[in-house]
């Protein structure tokens, strides 16, 4: 069954701004999905109509095989969601928030109380649950509202951003609580800017671009068809002459670094031997941009290329 | 996955849980004010003038201005409290709490108007208990009044949220309560009898919705109104009705909240 499938989803701004041309979306139950896109894609857009923070101006959304326009309640009921922008009353403590979140899902106050304690501290936010919620820091407050996202135990959990402007600790923790969050069984949406992200948490993506769907299936597939990779060579000794390579594309050469593109598929045995014949010691390598990342940033910019041609 | 009446039932009492929360919260704020206002109103009106006035409609002065005086911080209140809360949700984007959750519309107004509500009377019985210090009235009617105070700040609480619906600012705020509010409540005799007034201006008072209120109020404590007291019922239904309405429709279709 799907969690989430729309069909033909359309939104036109009052200003004429067209931010989606008819997106069709499939997102299985129990899949880890990226929606992926450069800002203005439309990603917002998408989620704000899917958790009904928007009208749609066209198209339809099933959430759990549900029509959202004829059983919004219920489809409200499955969908827990953690927006892009602060958006919790900062003048009140974290425990309250989870408390009256529950409430708007018809949990009454002491199984609320139990379930916003419950989150609060798996979350790492326990001891902080009395104090005003504008005191916390900037990833607390990212954290409070995953929690306040959770506090009613959606089926599909919609996340736009959530770890934009978080450090690289409380990133990896939040991946962590989220990989088990979906082992568990929820459903997992996600949008990020951090390619990284998506590519070591999600099993499938969709890359939107000028408000259309241009790529979407799993992110092996997708990776499978990156065209070329750019590696980082760290060179033992500084190297001042040339470098030649043949069937290699040499991008950048600095004393002791190396950029150099490879088509996949391409061995990286004869890169070696040719450096080796002309005396230059590779000391390390890696992957310039993720595999993700650089697939994303070649699918953009076609497309940018196609649109203003 | 439980009834949706179970489900809006726990919404609204979370609703107004934090809806009391939070004026009670500021309450230096949102409580003394008014009483201060009230205090300052009974003293120079009602003590200092009103002794050198003499009887209105076979009343005491101060006994006469104190049904406004009440009927006045409860207007004021109710309206305040659902325009800043619903603005304040709107501008902070806690509104979205409540639209991505299963909560009816119905009780997403009714949960703004019971706080506009809870403020009013909360303010209202505060002020009436300083009116005390100023007068020994006893209430003719209490049902009467307590109906006719209900549904008063039922009505503008109504309107504090129509306001917030369509506010860009918080200076679109203060805009109705400075400009339009205050004028009709000052003209809504609350200070003097309509009967006073020129033929003119007493047939213009009439197009008043607040000269109602305060003289249905007046009569439910006094026992005596410039008009039918059914009128004043009348009225403040009929404008229940027609703001409930539209605030229904503004929130269904998302104006001024959804794009």
């Amino acid at each position: 069954m799907n969690a989430l499938q729309t069909k033909a989803l359309a939104k036109t701004y009052g200003s004429g701004l067209v931010a989606l041309k008819g997106i069709n979306l499939e997102v299985q139950q129990g899949d880890f999905f990226a929606l992926l896109g450069p800002n203005g894609a439309g990603k917002s857009t998408a989620i704000g109509i899917i958790c009904s923070l928007l009208n749609k101006t066209a198209g339809s959304i099933e959430i759990f095989g549900h029509d959202l326009d004829s059983n919004r309640e219920f489809c409200k009921s499955q969908i827990g969601l953690v927006p892009q922008e602060i958006n919790f009353n900062v003048f009140e403590t974290p425990r309250n928030i989870l408390i009256t979140q529950a409430g708007y899902y018809g949990i009454a106050r002491r199984e609320a109380s139990t379930r916003a304690d419950e989150y609060l501290a798996s979350l790492d936010l326990y001891e902080k649950r009395n104090q005003t919620a504008r005191t916390l820091s900037g990833g607390m407050k990212r954290r409070l509202m995953v929690a306040r996202a959770l506090v009613h135990r959606p089926k599909l959990l919609i996340l736009d951003e959530p770890t934009a402007g978080v450090d690289i600790e409380i990133r990896r923790s939040m991946w962590k609580f989220l990989s088990d969050l979906n082992a568990a069984g929820t459903t997992i949406i996600l949008t990020t800017h951090y390619l990284e992200e998506a590519e070591s948490l999600c099993r499938n993506v969709a890359i939107i671009d000028g408000g259309e769907i241009v790529e979407s299936g799993a992110v092996e597939e997708l990776l499978s068809r990156a065209m070329v990779q750019s590696f980082v060579l760290d060179l033992a000794e500084p190297v001042s002459v040339e470098i030649d390579l043949v069937g290699y594309r040499l991008i950048s050469q600095k004393p002791r670094q190396l950029e150099i593109e490879v088509n996949t598929g391409t061995s990286m045995n004869d890169l070696f031997a040719q450096l080796a014949a002309q005396d230059i010691n590779v000391l390390s390598m890696r992957n310039k941009a993720n595999r993700l990342e650089e697939f994303f940033l070649r699918l953009v910019d076609e497309n940018k290329k196609s649109n203003t041609a | 996955m439980k009834s949706l009446l179970a489900i809006n039932t726990v919404a609204f009492k979370t609703m107004v849980v934090r809806e009391v929360r939070r004026f009670t919260r500021i309450w230096v704020q949102t409580i003394v004010p008014p009483a201060i206002s009230a205090l300052l109103y009974l003293t120079i009106f009602g003590t200092l003038i009103g002794s050198r006035i003499g009887e209105m409609d076979g009343h005491r002065y101060i006994d006469f201005i104190v049904p406004g005086i009440i009927m006045m911080a409860v207007i004021t209140n109710s309206y305040s409290n659902a325009v800043s809360s619903f603005f304040g949700a709107k501008f902070q984007h806690y509104l979205e709490e409540l639209l991505v959750a299963p909560v009816h519309i119905v009780v997403i107004l009714a949960g703004f108007v019971a706080g506009g509500v809870a403020r009013g009377l909360a303010v209202g019985a505060l002020v009436a208990a300083v009116s005390l210090f100023f007068t020994d009235i006893t209430v003719q009617n209490p049902l009467l009044t307590i109906l006719v105070v209900v549904l008063t700040s039922t009505l503008f609480a109504i309107g504090g949220v129509i306001n917030a619906v369509f506010a860009k600012s918080f200076d679109d705020v203060s805009v109705i309560p400075n400009f339009v509010l205050t004028p009709l409540t000052y003209l809504g005799g609350i200070f003097y009898s309509v009967k006073m007034l020129p033929d003119f201006w007493e047939s213009v008072s009439m197009f008043n919705p607040v000269l109602y209120m305060i003289n249905g109020f007046r009569y439910g404590i006094l026992g005596s109104s410039d008009f039918d007291i059914r009128w004043s019922l009348f009225v403040i239904l009929v404008f229940i009705v027609v703001l409930g309405s539209v605030a229904l429709f503004l929130l269904n279709r998302g104006i001024g909240i959804k794009q």
